[in-house]
């Protein structure tokens, strides 16, 4: 019943979007205008139907309604229940749905709320929304329909890969989905600015603060991600420059720019065919991405299930509407003129320099992410990774955070730089400190040794713009703006640290015996196994201590054994201290050595031997802590805007009343 | 505010971003109609077996040194294990080629002998000689990325053909061409 | 059949060949070779390892380096760099004996080739773009900021 009333709720939804679309054209012609009445309240109940659809989705799972083909093959029930409500969004069709019910939500909540826009251009925006809605309900409803029902109905569903029971992992789509969709407000602003040639700071402070958040979202989101694998690979990695990881780097590149473009064009009237661009290429970027994802085309760890039909479709969507925004932007971007001039030392020329090296970035990921299949096309295997997009984003990325430390600094439209190069002596100060400093320490690789020298000039320049304010009464964007780069010193420093001085250890140890892994003593105090509601596991106590006298603390690494897939899991146990973390993962029971050798006397001796890994990585918190920095400073940034917006409103209402009142 | 015309982007900066995307496009359209190829083929086919010299798998079998694939027959190489499950699949198929009087050297990784002695009790047992790659350091030195593959080696030891999977009775025909060629 | 790809980090057997239909069937272990679970003595040769693995690929893996993989063949490769490397070669003679097997595909770390040049170009390429966007938005304008 559920299962029937949600897909009744999408084909609602579809239809309404449909109509967005009519109305939203129509209202822009001079015949149709009284249509365009209609287009807010048909984009806010278009929303709120996806949203129903989609609460039907978690509602079977949580029942576990095993005649619905999704639940079937997704879920158990054995699972708990939290993991039952997260396997609606671990699987295609369902992670899907979650893409249609944000952009339904977002287009609903921007109809809801947002007046500053010229009605023209508020009409073509939603009419955009709509028009790139109907293509992912039409992939949906026809090629990915999440409430198919099954019969016979079978016993007992599939369950869920164990890799995805894990609370990180279960409510890290939803965060990327709510930024990565989220960008679709920007493209349609873009769409809607270029239809109706309104690209002006009116439109720049109407699309700022969904792009903050959208991109708050994504940053909040890729971070957990981040850190959800290096917990529980296993192995001590944070990224990898997997195809996936990069189909949400791309959108949040694009997207920074984007935020920073706004900016300069909302308060300067400059950067207008800059922020469009942006607008329509962050969005993109999301499409490509969930593209590369689904069809299967790239060989990653978290592709979801390959199908060459998906991809077709996608990429016919991908036609349409990247190839038709790109088209449209060709062609009114040409009358668009870049608004107000300025010198390239000022605030905009920093921010262009920005823009330019987050774009090459973007295109540096996008190539290597893609070029596998262009060595396939010629019929050869490449493969592309850290090696690769390390030092290559590094060429771009230095730079760049080089011109970040002096670039708030700066005036806008033209300034001196000498005006503000007493500032820069003690972060350059630091950073040669840093440097005399690594250099001491010897063996420190050079992208390391950079990261630290310039995280540690960028943290201390980011603060730079609080200088001489009464800090009480400095606006909110501005503390944003200096948490946000902080928080990428931060980022950088944890970073740069975690390669350059995490000390591993690989031992095979019986049960008494310590292991020294850098400051830390490790013993293995016993190995037992325990029970899980729906796993069984070996767990091992080590005792660790810090230093010689530190106290000692227990942690406990598993080896899980999942039955419904059969499958294992190594569940990391982690110590976190303020100078970084110990990280331990139990594997296995040493396999006894040379098994057809008699010859090796000992082989004996190995029985009762556990093989452990150790990790002591100072400072890799900072990584994680300077990406909820960043997502912070775009929370200030977005709520000092928004509360700005709701004073004026309010004080524009109180005039309105006063004069009311006076009989004006 | 000066006279100068107000500056405009560049037309081909504006255009470059379709360009690009039709480049993507036309990639990815080729990429989703080539056939999926997973598998990661030996680099050294058409060169010379690496020289090599395993232990015996079995107790009173002999092990398996690669001089032997260099005495003027053509030979097959296969790279199995116990814990393979497509072994089983192709256990018939080598059996007939077996048969049929080809000379087939086994290379059994990372494997025990109760587990392979129990394999080839189940399935057969094909081979005139089967070496031990506990390490898994042949496999590599082969160009091998999986379980099961076989190699066909000319009389000179040059491998001349390198059949990933299991096989099944379609390939039959084939890899017994391939041994033709090799004889030549 | 719809499922994820269960083989991420080649946790459990990530393998080819093994049907997961089937698990009755011995499990492959772990690699016995030697250094697939243990390190080098010589720190300095550890590192140099370390750096090697992390840029080599697993061969059966859906994307991971030799470094970061559960699967048994990574094991070994892993235990083939440590004991060459200990016996003193040089970690891009290794790479290179590795690549003479199984391709490109085997590292990470693109070797520069006839395949491979347009990686490298594409920085190259953006730079000059970055470099002609950022003049052409600037010149003209010196005169201006005066």
């Amino acid at each position: 019943m559920m299962a029937e009333i949600g897909l009744a709720a999408l084909w609602l939804a579809a239809a309404l979007a449909g109509l967005q679309l009519a109305a939203g054209s129509l209202g822009l012609t001079t015949r149709g205008a009284a249509l365009g009445e209609a287009v807010r309240p048909v984009a806010v109940v278009q929303g709120l139907l996806a949203l129903l659809a989609f609460a039907c989705l978690i509602y079977v799972f949580s029942v576990t309604d095993l005649s619905v083909k999704l639940v079937a093959l997704n879920s158990h029930s054995m699972k708990p229940l939290v993991y039952k409500i997260a396997g609606a969004w671990g699987n295609h069709e369902g992670s899907m749905l979650l893409w249609v019910t944000v952009m339904g939500m977002a287009g609903g909540f921007v109809a809801l709320v947002e007046r500053r826009l010229p009605e023209r251009t508020m009409l073509a925006t939603l009419a955009g929304q709509a028009f790139v809605s109907l293509g992912f309900y039409a992939f949906l409803l026809f090629a990915s329909n999440p409430f198919e029902r099954l019969s016979p109905v079978p016993v007992e569903g599939n369950g869920l890969n164990p890799l995805l029971q894990d609370l990180g992992l279960a409510f890290h789509p939803p965060t990327l989905y709510l930024g990565y969709v989220g960008l679709s407000i920007a493209f349609s602003f873009a769409i809607g600015a270029l239809i109706t040639r309104e690209v002006g700071p009116a439109f720049a402070r109407a699309m700022r603060p969904w792009v903050l958040g959208a991109w708050i979202f994504l940053t909040v989101g890729i971070a957990a991600g981040s850190y959800w694998a290096y917990y529980e690979l296993g192995w001590g990695g944070w990224w990898f420059w997997d195809p996936v990881e990069n189909a949400s780097l791309m959108p949040w590149l694009a997207a920074t720019a984007l935020l920073h473009s706004c900016s300069v064009l909302a308060s300067r009237n400059a950067l207008r065919a800059w922020t469009v661009m942006l607008g329509v290429v962050a969005f993109s970027m999301s499409m490509i991405g969930t593209f590369l994802v689904r069809s299967g085309i790239l060989t990653s760890v978290h592709a979801f299930a390959v199908d060459p039909q998906r991809g077709t479709f996608i990429l016919a969507l991908l036609a349409i509407y990247i190839g038709g925004a790109l088209i449209l932007f060709g062609l009114r971007a040409s009358s668009v003129t870049e608004g107000e001039r300025f010198a390239l030392v000022s605030r905009e020329g920093a921010l262009v320099f920005n823009n330019v090296m987050l774009s090459a970035i973007l295109g540096i990921v996008l190539f290597g992410t893609l070029y596998p299949l262009v060595a396939e096309t010629f019929g050869a295997k490449v493969s592309v990774g850290p090696p690769y997009f390390n030092p290559m984003g590094a060429l771009f990325a230095v730079p760049m955070l080089v011109v970040l430390a002096v670039g708030p600094l700066l005036r806008w439209r033209r300034d001196r730089f000498a005006r503000v190069s007493k500032n820069l002596v003690i972060p350059a100060m630091l950073v040669a400190a840093a440097a005399i400093g690594l250099l001491v320490i010897g063996s420190v690789a050079l992208l390391p040794f950079l990261g630290l020298a310039v995280a540690l000039g960028l943290a201390w320049a980011s603060l730079l713009p609080l200088k001489g304010r009464n800090l009480r009464r400095t606006p909110l964007p501005i503390w944003g703006m200096v948490t946000a780069h902080f928080g990428i010193a931060v980022a950088l420093f944890g970073m740069s640290s975690e390669s350059a001085f995490s000390i591993e250890k690989l031992v095979a140890v019986k049960i008494g015996e310590v292991t020294q892994v850098g400051p830390w003593g490790v013993k293995l105090d016993t190995v037992e196994p325990v029970a899980g509601p729906n796993w069984t596991a070996l767990e091992a106590r080590l005792l660790v201590r810090y230093g010689a006298d530190g106290k000692v603390t227990r942690m406990l690494p598993q080896s899980r054994s999942f039955w419904a897939p059969p499958q294992q899991t190594s569940e990391s146990a982690l110590l976190t201290r303020w100078n970084g973390q110990l990280y331990a993962v139990l594997g296995g029971e040493a396999p006894a050595a040379g098994n057809k050798d008699e010859a090796k006397s000992d082989a004996g001796s190995d029985q009762g031997r556990w093989q452990l890994r150790l990790w002591w990585k100072p400072f890799v918190p900072l990584i994680w802590l300077g990406g909820l920095l960043i997502a912070l400073g775009g929370a200030l940034a977005l709520a000092g805007h928004v509360l700005a917006d709701l004073r004026r409103i309010n004080l524009r209402s109180k005039i309105a009343y006063r004069r009311e009142r006076q009989g004006r | 505010m000066s006279d100068t015309p107000p500056h405009r982007a560049p037309r081909w900066a504006i255009w470059l971003p379709l360009v690009l995307f039709l480049g993507f496009f036309a990639l990815v359209m080729i990429g989703l109609y080539r056939p999926a190829d997973r598998n990661v083929a030996s680099a050294l086919v058409g060169k010379e077996m690496p020289r090599f010299d395993l232990p015996p798998a079995l107790p009173g079998r002999p092990g398996l040194d690669s001089k032997v694939l260099a005495n003027g027959k053509p030979h097959l190489v296969n790279v199995f294990a116990s814990w393979c499950v497509p072994c089983r699949v192709e256990a018939p198929q080598l059996g007939e080629l077996a048969k049929a009087g080809v000379p087939i050297e086994g290379i059994s990784v990372r494997d025990t002998t109760e587990n392979l002695q129990g394999f080839l009790e189940e399935n057969g047992d094909p081979f005139q000689r089967i070496g031990a790659d506990d390490d898994g350091k042949v496999q590599l030195a082969l160009g091998s990325s999986g379980v099961p593959e076989t190699y066909v080696v000319d009389g000179k030891g040059k491998i001349v053909y390198q059949h990933i999977g299991e096989i099944r009775p379609e390939h039959l025909g084939l890899l017994l061409g391939k041994l033709q060629e090799a004889q030549q | 059949m719809k499922r994820l790809m269960l083989s991420l980090a080649g946790l459990g057997p990530a393998i080819a060949c093994l049907a997961l239909m089937a698990p009755a069937i011995a499990q492959e272990e772990q690699s016995t070779a030697p250094y697939a679970y243990r390190q080098l003595d010589d720190p300095a040769k550890e590192t140099k390892a370390q750096d090697l693995m992390e840029s080599l690929r697993c061969l059966q893996c859906q994307g991971q380096s030799i470094a970061d993989s559960d699967a048994p063949i990574a094991g070994s490769m892993r235990s083939l760099v440590r004991e060459r490397i200990a016996a003193g070669e040089d970690p891009e003679a290794i790479r290179a004996w590795l690549i003479e097997r199984y391709g490109d595909y085997v590292s990470y770390a693109p070797q520069l080739t006839g395949l491979t040049w347009p990686l490298f170009a594409v920085p190259a390429f953006l730079m000059l773009i970055a470099f002609l966007l950022l003049r052409r938005r600037f010149t003209g304008k010196t005169e201006d900021a005066k």
